[in-house]
């Protein structure tokens, strides 16, 4: 059995006084997720990526259709609370999702809602900050941090719940190159260690590293495979309103220019033994 | 309108053990109508820099003219400045409040005095110039508009004050491919209409590249880079040293180059790369 199982998923978000927007945020979804896996969610805003995220963990409940996390139903309230500490969430801007004022009671702040012991909570926050690189930290105010380690406090909160699964939403999309690179670190580190993650990004670099990628368009599906098949094929890429790679990009503009280059041509080592061949 | 910079100072917590020099000499000359690209990482000084240029804050030292106005001189009134300066910070949709997006997009002439049919007619021009449809959005909620609009609103309430210095801080962050591209073409339309001065400030060097005449490179509080986008990637030693990389192009390029040399190394942008790589595959087919 997948670790999360989702059949035809419809979510539909209330909006008082608009009743011309009235198209579901998703249509009709299903996939399955298996446990251990590190899946990248794809889509310009607006295609359902993060109400899809936010049906996994219950924090939506499908206007019709099922999701299952290990076998629960999202959609019973009695399994709310299993279903949340299995599955955690960490959101785009960390300042909201920050409780406390201090470092470590903030990241005990899952722990101790789910009831445990004193003594192994002090032993997960201090696992969880150490694994996030924000051990020195602890004692901080939360407020005195930069964007980057606010998100990485944002995560170990979330580790130190010790999920089953993260899901990431848009987890850098506020953060400056070298900060976006250290929180990619930390999630290819959760994820061998057998945390099952589900990345949604709008950075191609990044969605890259993902097992597989999912991207969704008009709160469907729109394509559902490797992260190589489907930045490689351009047409698929466009059709999602997505950015080309620039390898892709550069491929496709070289077409232009009259020169044969085959599909073939993915990445730079693919595209520079081409051109080696003309040296 | 020109903005000179000369040898700018600041220092956070001057005395107090939290003491920060956040610009350390920073001299530059902007000229009438460039749009100018600024990029550094987090904590190089280029947030400091916007503010100081904004008169959001005194530098400690140092001098800005802004018009021929001196931003650093006690007897200049900030409201000179304002009018002349209009700054969009980071996720500049967070500052909407208004009822209306019309309300919202007045707020800022409104305070310079605008009135009547003219503060319509600057409220309709902005809004329009941002590439939003004025009659149909006008009597909306601003919080009922989707993220990449809502960013639109909150910069068309600055362009709305006529300024002749724009300075957008990071204006794509944040933002879907597609989004980005809306934002990216509504600066061009807002430079080529208004033929103002734009300060754009990113982290993405393709953009800054494509867009800007001018780069301004910030490292520790200084400008250690200061020219064209064909000068100023062209420095990648400089630009690897502290960090920054070259454009998507440049760098995939540079990685071919390794293995064959004579192929051109001046590329900037990705139609350029696709150039010099089509002539080479041509010249040595033939």
């Amino acid at each position: 059995m997948p670790f999360i199982e989702i059949k035809n998923l419809r979510y539909e978000y209330y909006q008082p006084g608009c009743e011309d927007e009235s198209s579901p945020a998703i249509k009709d979804v299903s996939l399955s997720i298996e446990k251990g896996s590190f899946v990248a969610i794809c889509g310009i805003n607006g295609s359902g990526k993060s109400t899809l995220a936010k049906s996994i963990n219950g924090l939506l409940v499908p206007t019709s259709g099922k999701v299952f996390v290990d076998g629960m139903d999202t959609a019973d309230d009695s399994n709310i609370w299993d279903i949340r500490s299995r599955v955690a969430m960490v959101f785009q801007n960390p300042d909201n999702q920050i409780v406390s004022s201090i470092v470590e009671d903030d990241v005990a702040f899952g722990p101790e809602n789910l009831g445990i012991d004193p003594a192994e909570i002090r032993r997960r926050v201090d696992d969880a900050l150490t694994q996030v690189g924000m051990y020195k930290h602890r004692n901080k105010g939360a407020h005195m941090l930069s964007g980057g380690q606010k998100q990485r406090i944002a995560i170990a909160g979330a580790v130190a719940m010790r999920p089953e699964c993260i899901v990431f939403d848009e987890p850098t999309a506020m953060l400056d190159p070298k900060g976006r690179e250290k929180i990619m670190k930390i999630i290819r580190q959760l994820n061998s260690e057998g945390i099952t993650t589900i990345l949604i990004t709008h950075f191609m670099s990044e969605a890259c590293q993902a097992d597989r990628l999912i991207v969704m368009k008009e709160g469907q599906v729109y394509s559902d495979c490797t992260p190589m098949e489907f930045y490689s094929d351009g047409e698929l890429v466009k059709g999602a309103g997505l950015e080309l790679p620039p390898v892709i990009e550069l491929r496709e503009r070289i077409r232009q220019h009259g020169v044969d280059i085959p599909s073939t041509v993915t990445d730079e080592n693919t595209l520079i033994e081409f051109v080696e061949k003309y040296r | 309108m020109a903005i000179e910079v000369k040898d700018l100072q600041y220092t956070y917590s001057p005395g107090l053990p939290g003491e920060t020099k956040a610009l350390d000499g920073v001299s530059f000359n902007i000229d009438d109508g460039s749009i100018c690209g600024i990029i550094g990482h987090t904590g190089s000084g280029k947030s400091t820099l916007l503010q100081a240029l904004d008169g959001l804050i005194k530098p400690s030292d140092g001098e800005i003219i802004i018009d021929g106005i001196s931003l650093t001189d006690k007897e200049t009134s900030l409201v000179d400045v304002r009018k002349r300066v209009g700054i969009v910070f980071q996720y500049p949709e967070y500052q909407l409040f208004e009822e209306t997006v019309a309300k919202d997009v007045s707020f800022g002439p409104s305070n310079l005095g605008l009135e009547g049919d003219e503060l319509e007619a600057a409220v309709r021009s902005s809004i329009e110039l941002v590439g939003l449809d004025y009659e149909r959005i006008k009597d909306k909620s601003p919080f009922e508009l989707s993220g990449g609009q809502k960013r639109r609103v909150a910069i068309a309430g600055v362009i709305a004050m006529n300024p002749g210095i724009l300075i957008l801080d990071e204006p794509t962050a944040g933002l879907d491919p597609t989004a980005h591209k809306e934002i990216l073409s509504m600066v061009k339309r807002i430079h080529e209409t208004r033929n103002i001065i734009i300060v754009f400030v990113s982290h993405n060097m393709g953009d800054v590249a494509d867009m800007c005449d001018k780069v301004l490179v910030m490292n520790e509080g200084r400008i250690i880079l200061d020219g064209t986008p064909r000068y100023v990637f062209g420095q990648k030693d400089v630009l690897d040293e502290i960090g920054l990389g070259v454009t998507p192009a440049a760098e995939i390029v540079g990685r071919i180059r390794e293995r064959i040399p004579e192929i051109d190394s001046d590329v900037l942008s990705m139609e350029e790369a696709a150039a010099s790589l089509a002539e080479f595959i041509k010249r040595k087919r033939s």
